[in-house]
């Protein structure tokens, strides 16, 4: 049986000041005339709690970017939804981030792009970035709201994860999120500047065990591995169509945000569609539901429901097929290309393409 | 946590009723925990102005136990949603 979602993602807009190169939204993306209007976005929160979701993430692009960001937030709130914000922290100051807490946001998640502000500035292309979002940090603290750092790492900035776990503490977040780049969409077109290397992954990988076992009770850090190291997929998303949904500016209902990299598939839109037509009845999100759908090796591997066959959009990006194995397991038939992603990068240099409109 | 701490929840961490499911849910940034019946009737109890001892004697009294067995329930749950970061003192 089908459960229903629990959580939305929601991206309001790809509108954003940053041009960070391993953006999370497509290379195609929607210009500001696309964006659902505040009564369509009102409607879907409405269709999301109803539909059984808990939880709402208030993304982009730079969500603050949207002018009726606080109107936004009344409504997922309103809609019972519990309503986190994913910033950049930029565009943030302290009269409208009372006005979101008054509106009913109940978490900030802050991105960095490095603990160090002249690295960090370079990765986001945005001279004087890192000191506004340390002043964010604070805003968020003196609101009252609770605080989730994020930083994004790679072979750039990977070395300084010791300092962005400082940097979380000093910041007194409640929790860390460590994430390594995925690749696709524009962190595909910036591979090779951005593969850390095995040692840089062996040394984090102990810093987190380390820092967790001090820090317990104190930081919360999650930790989101990288996949060209590995020798098992990820449960991407928890699983194709199991437990979220995202809907893009432009509407389209979507079983994860990079989903749109997936050429030839058609997604449901939120103009003709309802949320719950779109998760239980659209071949967009039963076509990789369960496990009927798997190849060899794959179907009947004991793994299958734990890592659900990994990640769609990696086995199309890699390997030109979503339905195939992701190649991140090592009875992928394609692993070595990832082997060899990894021989690229070690003798590439590290200028980026920056993602822009 | 000793007795006479008073717990409230941690940072962006609410109980809610997940009318969906018919279940309450522990709500946290980017998370969501699925309290047991103990953690429950706990949690349900902590409102920011009640103590760890009113908590045991609320439920030793409800439940009809022995309060030091509940108390032991008590703090050794609280210690571990504490860890988790949803209450502290």
């Amino acid at each position: 049986m089908t459960e229903p979602p629990l959580a939305l993602l929601a991206e309001l807009t790809h509108r954003c000041p940053l041009q960070c190169p391993y953006c999370s939204n497509p290379v195609a993306l929607n210009g500001p005339g696309e964006e659902l209007s505040t009564a369509e976005w009102t409607r879907v929160f409405q269709e999301a709690a109803a539909l059984g979701c808990l939880q709402i993430h208030l993304s982009g692009g730079e969500p603050m970017a949207r002018r009726d960001l606080v109107e936004l937030t009344a409504a997922a709130s309103a809609a019972g939804l519990y309503t986190n914000l994913i910033t950049s922290g930029v565009l943030m100051d302290a009269p409208r981030l009372a006005a979101l807490r008054d509106a009913g946001l109940e978490h900030v998640q802050l991105s960095v792009q490095d603990a160090e502000a002249a690295s960090a500035d370079r990765i986001a292309n945005l001279p004087g970035g890192h000191a506004k979002k340390l002043v964010a940090a604070q805003l968020v603290r003196d609101a009252g709201l609770a605080l989730t750092l994020n930083a994004v790492v790679h072979r750039q900035n990977l070395d300084r994860l010791p300092d962005l776990i400082e940097l979380a503490l000093a910041m007194e977040a409640g929790r860390l999120e460590v994430a390594h780049v995925q690749y696709y969409g524009w962190a595909l077109a910036n591979r090779a500047a951005l593969l850390p290397t095995r040692a840089q992954l062996d040394a984090a990988t102990a810093t987190v065990t380390r820092a967790r076992a001090e820090l317990r009770g104190r930081l919360v850090i999650d930790y989101v591995v990288p996949d060209y190291h590995a020798s098992r997929p990820k449960a991407c998303m928890g699983g194709w169509g199991r437990r979220f949904l995202a809907v893009s500016p432009a509407g389209r209902i979507l079983p994860c945000h990079a989903a749109e990299s997936i050429e030839g598939m058609v997604f449901p839109n939120v103009h003709d569609t309802a949320l719950h037509a779109a998760w239980f009845g659209a071949e967009a999100f039963t076509r990789f539901r369960g496990t009927a759908w798997m190849p060899a090796p794959c179907q009947g591997c004991a793994n299958a429901e734990q890592d659900w066959g990994g990640c769609r959009c990696q086995a199309f990006a890699l390997v030109g097929d979503a339905a195939a194995t992701d190649p991140a397991c090592a009875l992928s038939p394609h692993h070595h290309l990832l082997a060899e992603a990894l021989d690229e990068a070690a003798s590439s240099d590290s200028s980026y393409r920056y993602r822009r409109l | 946590m000793i007795g006479t701490d008073i717990p409230r929840f941690g940072p962006g961490m609410k109980l809610r009723h997940d009318q969906a499911r018919d279940r309450w849910t522990v709500m946290g940034p980017e998370r969501m925990f699925l309290p047991d019946e103990t953690a429950l009737e706990i949690l349900r109890l902590v409102d920011g102005t009640r103590s760890v001892d009113a908590i045991i004697d609320d439920l030793a009294a409800r439940f009809a136990a022995p309060r030091a067995e509940i108390g032991a329930d008590v703090l050794a749950m609280l210690a571990d949603l504490a860890t988790k970061g949803v209450v502290r003192a």
